[in-house]
Parts: structure tokens; C-alpha cells; sequence
């Protein structure tokens, strides 16, 4: 209606005001849970929910720190809790999917971590195998560390 | 100009974030696994010995100790927040929660990295 009242050359440009109808595109609903249809898009989201892992390690690790402050019988309670049948069985599921994460990191990070030597590319095999490296390393110099005097 | 300030300054926090979830997934990588495999795992199980209270303490207290376990600890969390956002956005597509999602996520790591240097530099 007001097209045509346009259309006549009756209405100034102010008078023009849209509908607030909005057209929307198509898109495909795509199921929540359309990850589990293929492996590799079940390994993806896996590898993602690795970090939740990553985040309960921290604050645990934050928890054995803060018992560790508050004394002896304190960091005792704390051991205790460790050795519980249950807590036990889920950290062995944690060590698991920090395994996962590490080598899922490590194998995505001679393609994040590009180097050039001399204007040509480092092999991904080399960055990989450094990381690896540093990773066996690191891991022998913290569980030296942290294994008690006996 | 004006109407368009928000958007690059949205753009360029984001390497700063990528930067601090890949720094955090490299040392999670690295150390988590042989912190949890000998504290939690082979220490309570009694397979290695484990560490006594004054060993560990005397430990943690060092200065290189605890500038490490604050890397670790801050860095993880904002892994994991990166991480995790994405997720929510690309698994369960949240798309509209987009903005909440992202003040949840790296707020928590940014208050647990507040707690962490608390944690270490002034509990411990």
C-alpha cells in the first residue's frame, strides 16, 4: 500500500518505513548432537573436552597447594581422600584423557609451529619429535621431583 | 568510523587469548600427565614413595617452584576457557549465548589466576 502511494509521487523519502517482518535465510538445523555420527568428529569433541580435564588438574592441584599451606594434618586429609577407591578409579580416567591431550597437542603442533632454517621448513617429524623430547624430559625431571625421599 | 569501534577491538583481543590457550595447552601437555601420574596415581597407590609433607612443602616454597606452578595453573584455565567456549559454540551451538559464554569462561580463569598467585605467593 504505501509502495503504491510512493508510486504515485504523493510521499516524501521520510515516510518511507520498512515492515518489521525479517526475512531469515535458510539454514540446516544441524542435530546437537551431530559430532557422534562420524569417528573423526567424535575424536574432535573429545579432544576439546580434554580441556575440562585440564581445568579439573589445575584446581585440584590448587587444593593439594592450599592443604599443603595449611599444615601437616591437613596435607594428610588431603592424601587420604587420594587413596579413596573411587577418586582413584576417576584419576585414573583424568591421566587418561591428559595422555590424550598431550598427544593430540603434540601432533597438531608441527602444523601451528612452523619454522623456517635457512629458507627452508623444519620437517614436521623434527618439530614433533622435539616436542616429544621435551615432553619425556620434563616429565622425568617433575616425577624425580615430586617421588618421595622414601 | 565510530559505528564500527567495537568490532576491531573484539578482533584484536583474540590473538592474546589464542596465545595464552596455546601456552597453557603446551605446558598442561608437558607436565600434567607426570604430575598426575606420580601425586595422584602411583603415589597413592603406593608404587613410588610418596612425598612427605616437608618434602613437598620445602619444594613448592622454592621461587622457581612457584613461578612455575602459577604458569601452570593460570595457563590451564585459560586453555581450558578458550577451549571449552568453543566448544559450547561449535558442539552444542550455542551461538546466542556467544557473549555470556565468553564472560563465564575467561572470567573464571581470570579469577582463578587471581587466587592461584594468592594461593602461592601469600598462602604458602
Amino acid at each position: 500500500m504505501r509502495r503504491e502511494a510512493s508510486a504515485r509521487g504523493g510521499a516524501s523519502e521520510s515516510e518511507v518505513r520498512y515492515t518489521p517482518y525479517h526475512p531469515t535465510w535458510y539454514r540446516r538445523r544441524m542435530p546437537i548432537f551431530w559430532w557422534l555420527g562420524r569417528r573423526s568428529y567424535t575424536k574432535f569433541i573429545a579432544r576439546e573436552l580434554t580441556s575440562l580435564f585440564v581445568a579439573y588438574t589445575a584446581a585440584l592441584l590448587g587444593a593439594q597447594l592450599l592443604a599443603l599451606a595449611r599444615g601437616p594434618v591437613a596435607y594428610a586429609r588431603f592424601t587420604t581422600w587420594l587413596t579413596g577407591p573411587f577418586v582413584l578409579a576417576f584419576h585414573v580416567f583424568v591421566f587418561l584423557a591428559l595422555l590424550f591431550h598431550a598427544v593430540t597437542w603434540f601432533g597438531l603442533a608441527p602444523r601451528a609451529l612452523v619454522i623456517k632454517v635457512g629458507g627452508r621448513h623444519l620437517p614436521e617429524s623434527l618439530v614433533a619429535g622435539a616436542h616429544y623430547a621435551g615432553w619425556a624430559a620434563l616429565s622425568a625431571l617433575l616425577a624425580w621431583l615430586v617421588v618421595g625421599a622414601g | 568510523m565510530s559505528g564500527s569501534r567495537g568490532a576491531p577491538a573484539r578482533r584484536s583481543r583474540e590473538p592474546l587469548l589464542w596465545a595464552l590457550f596455546s601456552a597453557g595447552g603446551t605446558l598442561a601437555a608437558l607436565a600434567l600427565p607426570a604430575l598426575v601420574g606420580v601425586l595422584w596415581l602411583a603415589a597413592p597407590l603406593g608404587w613410588v614413595p610418596a612425598a612427605s609433607h616437608a618434602e613437598l612443602a620445602t619444594l613448592a616454597r622454592a621461587p622457581a617452584a612457584r613461578l612455575f606452578l602459577f604458569a601452570l595453573l593460570s595457563l590451564a584455565l585459560f586453555h581450558w576457557a578458550h577451549r571449552f567456549r568453543y566448544t559450547l559454540y561449535d558442539g552444542l551451538q550455542l551461538y546466542h549465548l556467544n557473549r555470556l559464554i565468553a564472560v563465564c569462561t575467561y572470567g573464571a580463569a581470570t579469577l582463578g589466576t587471581v587466587l592461584a598467585a594468592w594461593l602461592i605467593w601469600v598462602r604458602l
